[in-house]
C-alpha cells in the first residue's frame, strides 16, 4: 500500500498506546483510514477492537500516540472535533435516548438543528436517510424510541449517523451494527455501505460474523492482544485465513490433565435456550468453561442456573451452589467491611446459633482459608479496600468456597487479576473440584478457557459447540465462536 | 402522520381524568363553585404549586430531586416580601444570585458525582436559615405590582385559569418542543448518547438547575402576591407537593419522561383535593393523607394501562 500517501488518510492513528492498570489495552497501534474505503475489523475478546473505535471517534485519548486528521496533526483530540470533521460512529450497545423521538433523537446528533423549524427538518432528514437505507423500512419518525423494537432502534441510530445536516460524513464506525438486524435488513445495510464507499466515504466496519467483514470490507485489519496482527487486502481471505490470524502462535500441549468423561447424573444442567443449540450438563468434579464472544449469553446462563438451584425468597441453610461475581465494585466486595466480614457472609448460617455468630469460628474459618489461599496481609480485620485487587478476588473465591456448596458458577472472575495471583487460583480450583466440586467457569481469555475440562461455546444466547478433553484448543474455540447456530 | 394515541397522550389521560372527576364531584356537592368567582378561589393557590411543580419537574428530567424546593420557595417569598418592595434592584440582585447558585449546585452535583437529594436536603437548611435571617416573624409585604397583578380579573375567564395554562404551555414549549429542551431530556434518558453526541452534560445540569430556579422564584412571587406577606416556613410543603404533581401528571423519577401539561394538571389536582375535603366538611388535618390516596388511586390506574399496553403489544 506503499503508492497512497498517508496525507491522503481521513484518520491516521500513529502508534497509540493505552493502558488500563496492568492490562494493555493498545499496545503501539498504527491504522490509516483512506477515503472511500471500507476496512474490517475482527479480533477475539480484548484484542482493543473498542478501545480502537473509541480512540478514533475521541471518546478515548490515547496515554501515547498522536491522531492525525487528513494528514494534520491534531493536538486536542475530543469527541467534538472528531464530529465537526464528520467522524461518526454507530455503537455495538444501541446508543439512543429511549425517551425521545426518532426525530429528537436526531437533533441530539446533529447540533446544527436549531432554531425555529428544527423538527420539521430533522424529520425530513432522518427520514429521507432511512428511506435511502432501509427501503420500506415502516418506522414513523415520530415515535418514542422507546416503543421501537431492538431491529428498529439500529436502523434509526446507523440512519442519524450517516444523516447529513451541515457536515459532511467522512467516516463512519459500525460496532456490530448487523448483531441485532435480521438477514434482510443486513443485506440493505451492507449495500448501501458499498455505495457510500463509492461516493468516496469511509467505514470501518467491526463484525463477528466473517461472512459479511470478507463481503463487504476492502481491507481487513485483524487485532489480537492490544496489536495489529494483520493487514491485508480482504481478496484472498478466507475465513479460515481470518480465524487463523486471530488466534496466537501454536503452543505447546498446555498441563491440563486429561479426565475420564462422567456420563452419570449431571449436578448442573440447564436447557436449550429458546429450544436452538446444545444443553449444557456439569458433573461432578467437572470445571466446565463458557467460551465464545463476550456478551453472547454466558452471564445470563450462569444467572439462570443459580436462580434455578437457589431458593426464591428464603436462603437455604446449605445452597447448592455458590457464585463468585466478575465485577467486584458491583456486586462483589461489601466496600466498607473488613475482610473478614467479607469472607464470612457467605457462611453465616454455619456460623452462628440462635441468630448470633460466633466469632471463634468465625475467625479460625477466615484463618484457615486465608493461609490456604494466601491473602496477603497483616490483619483480616483491616478493610478489603486495603487489599489489591488480585487479593480481594481471593477473598471472593474464599466466600465461595467457604460454603458447602457443590458447585460454583464464576462469572469471569479473573478480570484485571495479576497473572501471578490467576496461576494460584487454578490450582486452588483444580484441587476443590478433585475433591468433588464443580465448577462452571465464564472466561473471557483463552488460556483460563483451555484449562477446563470441557468448554460450551455460545454465540448469541446459544450454544453452538462442546468441546471435550484434546479438542479443547485456541483454535477450535474461535472457530466455533463465529459458528453460528444449527436450529 | 401525527398519531394522537401516543403513549405520552395516554399518560396525560389519566391526570386528566382525575381532574375532571374530582371537579365534577366538587361541582355537584357544591353547585356555587361553578362560577367565576368559584373558580378563582378553588384554583387560586394552585398558581404558585404549579409553578413549583414545573420547576420540580425540570430538575426529575435530568433524573435528580430537589428536596429544598419549599425552602427554596419560602426564602424567595421572604424576599420577594422585603428587599424587592423596599429596594427593588438589591432584591433582584438577590433572586440573580439564587438563581447562579442554583446552577452552581447543578455543576457540583455533576462534577463530584453527588446525589443530588443529599445535596438538595443540605441546601434546604441554607435556604431555611436565610429565610429565617429576612423575616424572623412572619410579616414584610408584596410589592404593589404584584400583589394587583395577582388578584386582577381578565374578562370570563379567571386568573387562576389563565395562568395555569399560561404556565403549562411555556414549559410545554420551553422542555418538550424547543431544541434546547430535546438536548435536556435527552441528559435524562441517556446521558451517555448526549455526550458521545459532543454535548457538554455539565452545562446541560447547570441550564436545567438555573430554569428551575427561574420558575421556583416565580413561584414565591406569585404566593407573595396571595397572600400579601410572607413567612420563613410559608412554602415547607412545596417540597413534597412538587414532587407529588409530577409523578401524578406522568412523569417518571428516572429516564427523563416528564410532561409539563401533566405536572400542570398533578398540581391543580392535589390543590382541589384540599377544597374538595373541606366541602365534605372533612378536617383539614386529613388533606394531605387524602392527597397520598389520590396519588395511590392515579399509579394504580397507571400500573394497570401499562400492563394492558404491554399486554396488547406482545399479543
Amino acid at each position: 500500500m506503499t503508492n497512497i500517501r498517508p496525507q491522503d488518510a481521513v484518520i491516521e492513528v500513529r502508534d497509540a498506546r493505552v493502558s488500563f492498570g496492568a492490562v494493555k489495552a493498545l499496545d503501539g497501534v498504527t491504522l490509516a483510514i483512506q477515503p472511500g474505503e471500507c476496512v474490517g475489523l475482527v479480533g477475539h475478546n480484548g484484542a482493543g477492537k473498542s478501545t480502537i473505535v473509541n480512540v478514533i471517534n475521541g471518546g478515548l485519548t490515547p496515554h501515547e500516540g498522536r491522531v492525525a486528521l487528513g494528514g494534520k496533526l491534531i493536538e486536542k483530540y475530543n469527541v467534538k472535533v472528531a464530529r465537526d470533521h464528520g467522524v461518526r460512529c454507530v455503537f455495538q450497545e444501541l446508543s439512543l435516548c429511549p425517551n425521545l423521538t426518532v426525530t429528537e433523537n436526531t437533533r441530539i446528533m446533529h447540533r446544527s438543528l436549531a432554531g425555529w423549524g428544527w423538527r420539521k427538518k430533522a424529520s425530513a432528514v432522518v427520514r429521507a436517510k432511512l428511506d435511502e437505507i432501509f427501503p420500506g423500512h415502516r418506522i414513523p419518525v415520530g415515535a418514542l424510541v422507546g416503543d421501537l423494537t431492538i431491529a428498529e432502534r439500529q436502523m434509526v441510530e446507523i440512519a442519524t449517523a450517516f444523516s447529513e445536516v451541515i457536515q459532511k460524513v467522512r467516516l463512519i464506525i459500525l460496532d456490530e451494527p448487523t448483531s441485532s438486524l435480521d438477514a434482510g435488513l443486513a443485506a440493505q445495510l451492507l449495500a448501501f455501505v458499498r455505495a457510500f464507499v463509492k461516493t468516496g466515504g469511509s467505514v470501518i466496519f467491526i463484525s463477528h460474523i466473517l461472512g459479511e467483514i470478507l463481503s463487504t470490507c476492502d481491507r481487513i485489519v485483524v487485532m489480537k492482544d492490544g496489536k495489529v496482527v494483520a493487514a491485508r487486502p480482504s481478496e484472498g481471505c478466507t475465513e479460515h485465513s481470518l480465524v487463523e490470524s486471530m488466534g496466537s502462535v501454536v503452543k505447546g500441549p498446555s498441563a491440563r490433565s486429561i479426565r475420564e468423561i462422567n456420563t452419570g447424573e449431571p449436578v448442573l444442567s440447564a436447557a436449550r435456550h429458546a429450544g436452538k443449540g446444545l444443553p449444557l450438563k456439569a458433573h461432578r468434579g467437572e470445571i466446565i468453561g463458557l467460551a465464545g464472544l463476550g456478551g453472547h449469553g454466558q452471564t445470563e446462563t450462569l444467572i439462570d442456573i443459580y436462580l434455578k438451584e437457589s431458593g426464591n425468597w428464603v436462603r437455604e441453610r446449605a445452597p447448592k451452589v455458590a457464585f463468585i461475581a466478575g465485577d467486584r465494585r458491583l456486586n462483589g466486595v461489601f466496600p466498607l467491611w473488613s475482610i473478614i466480614k467479607n469472607m464470612s457472609i457467605g457462611h453465616l448460617s454455619d456460623l452462628s446459633t440462635k441468630g448470633f455468630i460466633r466469632r471463634q469460628d468465625e475467625a479460625k474459618l477466615v484463618e484457615n482459608w486465608k493461609s490456604k489461599i494466601e491473602i496477603r496481609t497483616k490483619d483480616v480485620e483491616n478493610g478489603i479496600l486495603s487489599l489489591s485487587g488480585g487479593n480481594q478476588q481471593k477473598v471472593l473465591f474464599a466466600r465461595a468456597l467457604a460454603t458447602r456448596a457443590d458447585a460454583v458458577l464464576m462469572d469471569d472472575p479473573t478480570r484485571g487479576v495479576d497473572i501471578g495471583t490467576k496461576q494460584e487460583v487454578y490450582s486452588i480450583l483444580r484441587s476443590e473440584a478433585d475433591k468433588g466440586r464443580t465448577f462452571i467457569w465464564y472466561s473471557t481469555e483463552m488460556d483460563e478457557i483451555c484449562l477446563c475440562d470441557r468448554v460450551y461455546v455460545f454465540n448469541s444466547g446459544v450454544i453452538v459447540a462442546e468441546l471435550t478433553g484434546d479438542q479443547v484448543t485456541e483454535k477450535n474455540i474461535l472457530a466455533a465462536s463465529f459458528r453460528s447456530a444449527a436450529a | 402522520m401525527t398519531n394522537w394515541f401516543t403513549r405520552d397522550a395516554i399518560r396525560l389521560l389519566i391526570p386528566a381524568l382525575s381532574l375532571t372527576l374530582l371537579l365534577l364531584v366538587i361541582f355537584y356537592l357544591q353547585p356555587r363553585a361553578m362560577s367565576y368567582n368559584g373558580l378563582n378561589l378553588l384554583f387560586n393557590l394552585a398558581v404558585p404549586i404549579a409553578l413549583a411543580t414545573i420547576a420540580q419537574m425540570l430538575i426529575m428530567t435530568v433524573n435528580d430531586l430537589d428536596l429544598s424546593m419549599g425552602a427554596f420557595v419560602s426564602f424567595v417569598a421572604c424576599v420577594v416580601a422585603t428587599f424587592l418592595n423596599t429596594n427593588p434592584f438589591l432584591g433582584i440582585a438577590i433572586l440573580a444570585a439564587a438563581i447562579l447558585a442554583y446552577a452552581a449546585l447543578g455543576v457540583l452535583i455533576h462534577v463530584r458525582n453527588l446525589p443530588s437529594i443529599v445535596v438538595t436536603l443540605g441546601m434546604s437548611f441554607v435556604w431555611g436559615g436565610l429565610a429565617v435571617l429576612i423575616l424572623p416573624a412572619p410579616g414584610g409585604q408584596s410589592p404593589v405590582w404584584l400583589r394587583a397583578l395577582m388578584v386582577s380579573k381578565p374578562p370570563l375567564v379567571p386568573l387562576a385559569i389563565i395562568a395555569s395554562i399560561l404556565v403549562a404551555v411555556c414549559a410545554h414549549f420551553l422542555i418538550m418542543r424547543s431544541s434546547l429542551g430535546v438536548v435536556l431530556r435527552g441528559v435524562g434518558g441517556n446521558f451517555r448518547s448526549v455526550e458521545r453526541a459532543g454535548w457538554s452534560i455539565v452545562r446541560a445540569r447547570a441550564i436545567i438547575y438555573a430554569l428551575a430556579a427561574f420558575f421556583a422564584i416565580l413561584a414565591g412571587s406569585a404566593l407573595v402576591g396571595l397572600t400579601t406577606s410572607a413567612d420563613a416556613n410559608i412554602a415547607l410543603r412545596y417540597t413534597l407537593l412538587s414532587i407529588a404533581g409530577v409523578i401524578l401528571g406522568g412523569g417518571e423519577f428516572v429516564g427523563g419522561r416528564v410532561s409539563p401539561i401533566g405536572a400542570v394538571i398533578g398540581a391543580l389536582t392535589l390543590t382541589l383535593a384540599g377544597s374538595f375535603l373541606s366541602f365534605l366538611r372533612i378536617s383539614p388535618d386529613w388533606q394531605i393523607g387524602a392527597q397520598g390516596m389520590i396519588l395511590i388511586i392515579v399509579l394504580a390506574l397507571r400500573l394497570l394501562f401499562n400492563r394492558l399496553e404491554r399486554r396488547g403489544k406482545s399479543a
